[in-house]
């Protein structure tokens, strides 16, 4: 093994690559090193905008439309692959160089079972007949623990789950034995407790084949369980890389300490207010709901009171977003009731009163779908205070310039601008302003977060925060995150299969003794630890890991 | 598939509905055309005793609702009534015609599809290209001609300069499969020009649609070579729209050919419906309007289905 990782399999040198924006060519890369020894995974980490996946395609040989590689050598294998004409390129692509993409689900075409997309490289490059591809398939469906390894690749991507999909992914891109995998974010759309089974399984799969790996990822804890070494980049530019061990002890760059320290902000919890008058801003009672005949919902109740953020985690799937469409009355529920400061909200929303309606307002986890593009970010949040304070004019200005100043965006930068734009920390900041501008008392954040960098998400955080302080608004804060809970929840409530499992104060709920699904949430979440995953993974046994401890209920 | 079926039963209620709504547009329509049947019938010499024996004939002295309804029943068992010109069963008139008619658009359409579709995929596949923009250029300029001018266009070149095929596209009886071909592959020819280009260009756009997709992506990055990415990855999940754009158009092969049939003097439902029309006879008017709204409704009933069928989450529910 030692011997092996001696010898250079990728060397990317003074690497430039530009992207066409506006009708002229921006360098989005600028200058990247990186070698790559056999068997040898490096993590390339960075937040949106670094350039991880462009470096990434570059070490195939590829740019995404509308981009070039314009400088600078790769070199795989002892191939120039700047200079390789495009058929001897594609010829590597599948065969020695494979690719595994963030959402297996979108990365899977629809129209073909899963097998017959994992045998088309083989068949391709006539390295193995079908029939043989398929075994072979079937093996390392197994080998990735996948459930009815000898079936599920006979169905299509949408009848399997996201996790399986992410494994029978790694299984395809290993389906040619390649000598190089990329891994593009392949754990970044799954829930912690999926992600654990997923990086168990890849890590598996590269040690046992000896292959290099290129793991591009934002999270530092899911990097420090993978790679070997660690390269830091920012808009394009590497910051430093270090092996692992010495880039978690002690990085060098204020760059890389400032995400280190990113997941240091906490603020101290408040506990519920005391005596009889204290009537809960929202109550859920005993709710139940159902999409169709499918129901989804079951005994749900919590209090949330007024200054106070009640995170509601659990998996995709447990019930969190639909409980908040109950409590916005998007979808009434078929028993139980919502009481609103001690009075009862009719269920649909249609039978509510205007300022019921702008009590409860949301804030959704995608910007970019959640504000429409054509619309001037000066009537986004404008709609609102006409709608519900009936003001116009001079006034509505007013009030748009004093939401923006709220949070913190320049009203004379921002007033006529669009929302594509912005970026995405601040078309977030502008979903905020357009829940705020209601004036409401209690908003419901659905994953406001997770689609942002952590730098950026820190800072809508502290703003929530700050709002929740000046304005005392109660927050719904549904998220899958434990670490933002730690941050920012007064309170939490568990919930698994449309049930809540457990809740309480969040001091007391990440505490032993837990309900087991709690315990499993929390203990699934990814250290900084180099050593974290094998430590689990050993503690909980090989076959109870993830999406099977949790069909098994407890532990 | 039981779902499926279902789903289908589902659509051909709502195309029976539809139907029924289209039978009494098009009755009150043709009911509510200036001037009396039984005048228009008799001409200029009527007295108002023929007349008012011509009405009781027709049995137009009885209310137009009770005459809708026995229209709606005869129409139900096919029998459209008898014409007011010749006298002759509705029916039998039209089912040589419409039989003409289907002929005519089922060979434009075998013609048609194919080429348009794999036209598609080639220009999806040199997206951008030479070969793409005069694809472009020459099937938009078929479609934005009119027909009647590409017709005597094909005449002239194809008939008159070099007399490869015949002008007129009269039809007999005992003529063979083969000579049938012949004699109507310039009106055929002049469908094909009319309605490739909307389907080709649908294809295109539809698989350029998809590129941009990380399944797309992905399928490069596994080596696949471009004619693979289109032909294998984006075409599948192409259909649908590609489906509804080839029925709206093989609707239009049957219902809109009146002027492709006059210039090549093809004996169809289109120069029948004209006919009619100018002579004022209105059974076989309300008939032709009828047989063209259940093509439309069911042309699109089967672009819907076969919608569903190419589409894996709905052919292989969870």
């Amino acid at each position: 093994m030692a011997e092996k990782k001696k010898e250079v399999l990728l060397k990317i040198k003074d690497l430039h690559i530009e992207g066409y924006s506006d009708e002229e060519w921006i360098e989005i890369v600028h200058g990247v090193d990186l070698t790559l020894h056999r068997g040898e995974v490096l993590g390339l980490i960075g937040e949106s905008g670094a350039g991880k996946s462009t470096i990434g395609l570059a070490a195939m040989g590829f740019a995404r439309d509308g981009c070039r590689i314009s400088g600078g050598s790769i070199e795989f294998d002892g191939m120039e692959l700047t200079t390789t004409p495009e058929s001897a390129l594609r010829a590597l692509r599948g065969s020695r160089i494979a690719y595994v993409a963030q959402s297996a689900a979108a990365s899977f075409n629809p129209a073909h079972k899963i097998i017959d997309q994992h045998t088309e490289a083989p068949i391709h490059y006539r390295i193995q007949k079908r029939v043989e591809a398929q075994e072979d398939a079937m093996q390392l469906y197994e080998r990735l623990r996948l459930p009815n390894p000898h079936e599920i690749g006979f169905r299509y991507p949408h009848q399997v789950s996201g996790g399986q999909l992410q494994r029978a992914m790694t299984a395809m891109a290993m389906a040619c034995r390649p000598d190089l995998i990329i891994f593009d974010e392949p754990t970044t759309a799954l829930d912690v407790t999926t992600q654990i089974e997923v990086l168990a399984a890849i890590r598996d799969i590269v040690d046992q084949f000896n292959t290099a790996a290129i793991y591009i990822t934002h999270d530092l804890a899911v990097v420090a369980q993978m790679a070997d070494t660690i390269k830091v980049l920012l808009k394009g530019n590497e910051v430093e890389e270090a092996p692992t061990e010495q880039m978690l002890g002690s990085p060098k760059e204020d760059y890389t300490k400032s995400l280190w320290a990113v997941r240091s902000f906490q603020r101290k919890q408040k506990p519920r207010p005391k005596g009889k008058a204290a009537v809960p801003v929202v109550s859920v009672q005993d709710i139940d709901a159902a999409y169709g005949d499918v129901k989804v919902l079951k005994d749900v109740s919590f209090d949330i009171y007024a200054g106070m953020t009640v995170a509601v985690v659990g998996e995709s799937g447990s019930g969190k977003s639909t409980t908040a469409r109950c409590i916005t009355g998007l979808l009434p529920p078929t028993k139980g009731k919502i009481l609103f400061q001690g009075e009862e909200l009719p269920a649909s929303y249609k039978d509510r009163t205007k300022d019921q309606l702008r009590q409860a307002q949301m804030i959704y986890q995608m910007a970019d779908t959640a504000l429409n593009p054509k619309v001037k970010i000066s009537d986004i949040i404008g709609r609102p205070a006409q709608f519900y304070s009936g003001l116009s004019g001079g006034e509505l200005k007013s009030r748009v310039d004093e939401l923006l100043d709220l949070i913190e965006l320049d009203p004379s930068k921002f007033y006529n601008r669009y929302p594509p734009e912005l970026s995405g920390g601040q078309k977030q900041r502008v979903g905020i302003a357009r829940a705020l501008a209601a004036e409401p008392t209690f908003i419901i954040c659905d994953e406001v977060t997770s689609a942002l960098d952590q730098l950026v998400a820190e800072g809508i955080l502290k703003l929530l925060d700050r709002l929740q302080r000046e304005l005392n608004l109660s927050y719904m804060f549904i998220t899958h995150d434990l670490a933002t809970v730690r941050s920012i929840a007064d309170e939490v409530v568990v919930m698994r299969q449309g049930e809540v499992v457990e809740q309480g104060p969040k001091d007391k709920m990440f505490k032993p003794p837990h309900h087991p699904y709690t315990d499993l949430l929390l203990s699934s979440v990814p250290e900084m630890d180099p050593n974290w995953l094998t430590t689990l993974l050993e503690e909980r046994g090989v076959d109870n890991v993830g999406e099977a401890a949790n069909t098994g209920g407890k532990k | 598939m039981g779902d499926i079926l279902s789903l289908v039963a589902k659509r051909l209620g709502y195309g029976v509905i539809t139907l029924l709504v289209i039978s009494i547009l098009i009755f009150f329509a043709v009911e509510a055309l200036p001037g009396d049947i039984a005048e228009a019938v008799l001409g200029q010499s009527a007295t108002p005793e023929t007349v008012a024996a011509m009405r009781e004939q027709l049995g137009l002295d009885r209310p137009a609702v009770i005459r809708y309804m026995e229209w709606l029943a005869g129409a139900v068992q096919l029998d459209f009534g008898v014409s007011l010109i010749t006298g002759d069963p509705v029916s039998s008139a039209i089912s040589q015609r419409f039989a003409n008619t289907l002929f005519l658009a089922a060979y434009a359409a075998v013609i048609a599809v194919p080429i348009s579709i794999i036209l598609g995929v080639i220009v999806a596949l040199l997206r951008n290209s030479i070969f793409d923009r005069v694809a472009n250029v020459l099937t938009l300029t078929s479609i934005s001609s009119p027909e009647f001018f590409l017709g005597y266009i094909l005449i002239l070149y194809l008939a008159v300069k070099t007399s490869m095929f015949p002008a007129i596209a009269s039809l007999r009886g005992d003529m063979s499969f083969v000579d049938l071909l012949y004699r109507t592959f310039l009106p055929a020819l002049t469908l094909v020009l009319v309605v490739t280009a909307h389907m080709m260009r649908m294809t295109r756009a539809a698989i350029i649609n998809l590129l941009a997709s990380p399944y797309i992506e992905m399928a490069r990055l596994k080596g696949a070579p471009p004619w693979k990415v289109i032909v294998r990855h984006a075409l599948p999940n192409a259909w649908a729209p590609i489906i509804n754009v080839v029925a709206l158009n093989l609707a239009y092969l049957i219902t809109g050919v009146v002027l492709v049939e006059v210039v090549f003097v093809y004996p169809g439902i289109g120069q029948l419906l004209v006919d009619a029309v100018s002579k004022r006879d209105f059974p076989v008017v309300q008939a032709c309007c009828l047989i063209f709204a259940a093509t439309f409704i069911l042309l699109n009933l089967a672009a819907d289905v076969g919608a569903i069928l190419t589409n894996p989450r709905l052919r292989h529910p969870k």
